[in-house]
């Protein structure tokens, strides 16, 4: 750790990435990710790397597709509306085994929405990244520094479990300033022998391939990626307990949306309201084992989004009944105010005390 | 030259707190009994702008001209006729809060040579804390681009430098000298320092303690 700087969320996720060895950017500019595209425009060609602004977003993510076949670290970065369209991308990166970092950050929707920031890609990003039985690592950061600090990690675990990562950020996040520091990183990217590197004469080729002949063939390979993805669930889950020691209510939020139930859980806090914050830092794999922990010793939890409510389900899930789940959410680019959630704690603890 | 009409051009890199300059200058120029036009020229930025402040803009008595769907959610940066009119009937002073760069300052090359026309201001706004200006030559040659596309000659350097909520009278008493190195290689002077007028009275030239507004969502719960 070193000198402190003043960030845009944006240029936060662009530099890390620089620091993290990805020197491959493909994107295609939409609001409120542009500067993401900016920075690497202005930066990339300095270090020596890659920036390359594609037709499209759909052109951007085969890019990715081909540059991380080669076993270098690539990466593409939009917002919702260009995120489907990198669907089909996205899903043939999976069926490849191939790692990459997607970026997200997500604004109003469905269709082209609006520009203001929205957490209602959950879905989409941790059920259906594209088509097929497939997940992308999903990390929600929510400060400029946690941007920074999950860069590395989502690079590196892509290399792990030879998968995409993809960092779930919303408008508000890339568009805010914030003090940040750069950890002093060495980036190691891993061995990759599947990589598409030239056969030199001394191998067999590599294949890098999503299609396969036989369903039996196919099934083969998706059940043991599933096996990998298990691991996952076991080994890299990332989840913040705030004031959970003693809580008799739990809010449980992600992301921007996080900062805001922080504030309004310290208000509570200070009403008297015994209630905690668990704030998911990993969406997939998601947080089951200490939410069902949660849900045993509270009393109720609430779910706080920016959107009709999506993470909720999974919440609900994974409480299993042991304790209700009630959900507080704006949508349509609209920010929760820590008034309003306040308003919810005190509803779910039976009043204001 | 119409002398009775003031212009400032409020401009710099991303972050450097124009914004937030742009609406403490407006009411301090109110306050001292001047009838105030804030013109939000940011077509860059989609969100913290001027004219997230209309409405206790408009209560203090300043008129504000905004971009037609500014935090709207259409992206569309369209800016309104308003903005020439400024120039025949702003009132006493001007105030041209202008997007980030040269990609936000593209915007004030249309209105140059109705500007000039004006006594006028070309204010710079500096922070030593931001990422790709540590520099006084790369905070220079930011400048330098700016001012190619604005068409217009820089008259002054403002020396704005944060680091967000963890700004100490450290830093910007330490940014002095930075910002009067950006002047002095821009060949103009330094106008005054801006900072958090909750830190103690810095001892620094032309100091312009100033309230902070851009501020996160999170952040106005905090001090109810």
């Amino acid at each position: 750790m070193g000198e402190k700087f003043l960030m845009k969320g944006n240029e936060a996720l662009a530099e890390a990435a620089i620091r993290n060895g990805c020197k491959h950017f493909f994107g295609y500019p939409i609001t409120p990710q542009t500067e993401v595209a900016a920075y690497m425009a202005k930066r990339m060609p300095k270090i020596g790397g890659t920036y390359l602004q594609a037709e499209s977003e759909i052109a951007a993510i085969n890019m990715v597709l081909g540059c991380a076949s080669t076993g270098a670290r690539a990466m593409t970065s939009s917002s919702s509306p260009g995120i489907s369209l990198k669907g089909e991308g996205i899903s043939y990166i999976i069926g490849s085994d191939l790692p990459c970092l997607i970026i997200n950050v997500m604004r109003g929707g469905p269709g082209l929405g609006g520009i203001q920031p929205s957490q209602a890609d959950y879905w989409q990003a941790t059920k259906a990244p594209g088509h097929g039985d497939g997940q992308v690592l999903v990390f929600a950061p929510s400060s400029v520094q946690e941007i920074v600090n999950l860069i590395g990690q989502a690079f590196d675990l892509a290399e792990t479990y030879r998968m995409p990562a993809m960092i779930l950020a919303d408008g508000m996040l890339g568009q805010m300033m914030e003090p940040v520091e750069f950890p002093e990183v060495v980036p190691t990217p891993h061995e990759k022998p599947w990589a598409l590197t030239g056969t030199k004469g001394q191998r067999k080729p590599n294949i890098v391939n999503s299609l396969y002949l036989q369903p039996q063939e196919l099934e083969r390979t998706i059940i043991e990626r599933q096996k990998r993805y298990d691991i996952i669930r076991e080994k890299e889950v990332q989840v913040e307990l705030q004031y959970m020691d003693d809580a008799e209510f739990a809010v449980v939020a992600y992301g921007a949306t996080a900062r805001v139930v922080k504030s309004a859980v310290s208000k509570a806090r200070a009403k008297g309201i015994k209630v905690g914050l668990i704030r998911p830092i990993t969406l997939w794999p998601f947080p089951e084992k200490e939410i069902a922990a949660a849900a045993k010793q509270v009393k109720a939890m609430l779910t706080v989004e920016m959107s009709m409510g999506q993470m909720v389900e999974d919440v609900r899930l994974a409480a299993n009944g042991a304790c209700p789940v009630g959900f507080f959410g704006r949508t349509g680019g609209i920010v929760p105010s820590p008034a309003e959630v306040l308003a919810e704690i005190e509803k779910m603890a039976g009043g204001a005390k | 030259m119409e002398p009775n009409r003031k212009i400032y051009l409020i401009t710099g890199h991303y972050g450097s707190g124009k914004t937030n300059l742009a609406v403490n200058l407006a009411l301090r120029e109110r306050a001292a009994g001047k009838t105030v036009t804030l013109v939000d020229l940011d077509i860059v930025n989609p969100y913290f702008r001027s004219a997230d402040f209309a409405p206790m803009l408009a209560d203090a008595g300043i008129r504000m001209v905004s971009p037609m769907y500014a935090n709207s959610n259409l992206d569309i940066p369209a800016l309104s006729g308003a903005v020439d009119a400024v120039f025949d009937n702003g009132g006493d002073c001007v105030i041209m809060d202008v997007g980030g760069d040269d990609a936000g300052a593209i915007a004030l090359g249309r209105y140059a040579p109705a500007i000039a026309r004006h006594n006028y201001e070309f204010w710079y706004v500096v922070n030593c804390c931001r990422y790709l200006t540590q520099t006084p030559e790369e905070a220079l040659s930011v400048l330098r681009e700016i001012q190619v596309v604005a068409r217009l000659q820089p008259t002054g350097v403002v020396n704005c430098s944060n680091l967000g909520e963890e700004t100490t009278t450290a830093i910007v008493e330490q940014s002095v000298p930075f910002a009067q190195k950006v002047a002095d290689l821009a060949g103009i002077p330094v106008k005054c320092t801006a900072y958090d007028k909750k830190l103690a009275p810095l001892k620094v030239p032309d100091p312009f303690p100033v309230e902070i507004f851009v501020k996160k969502p999170w952040d106005s719960a905090e001090e109810e």
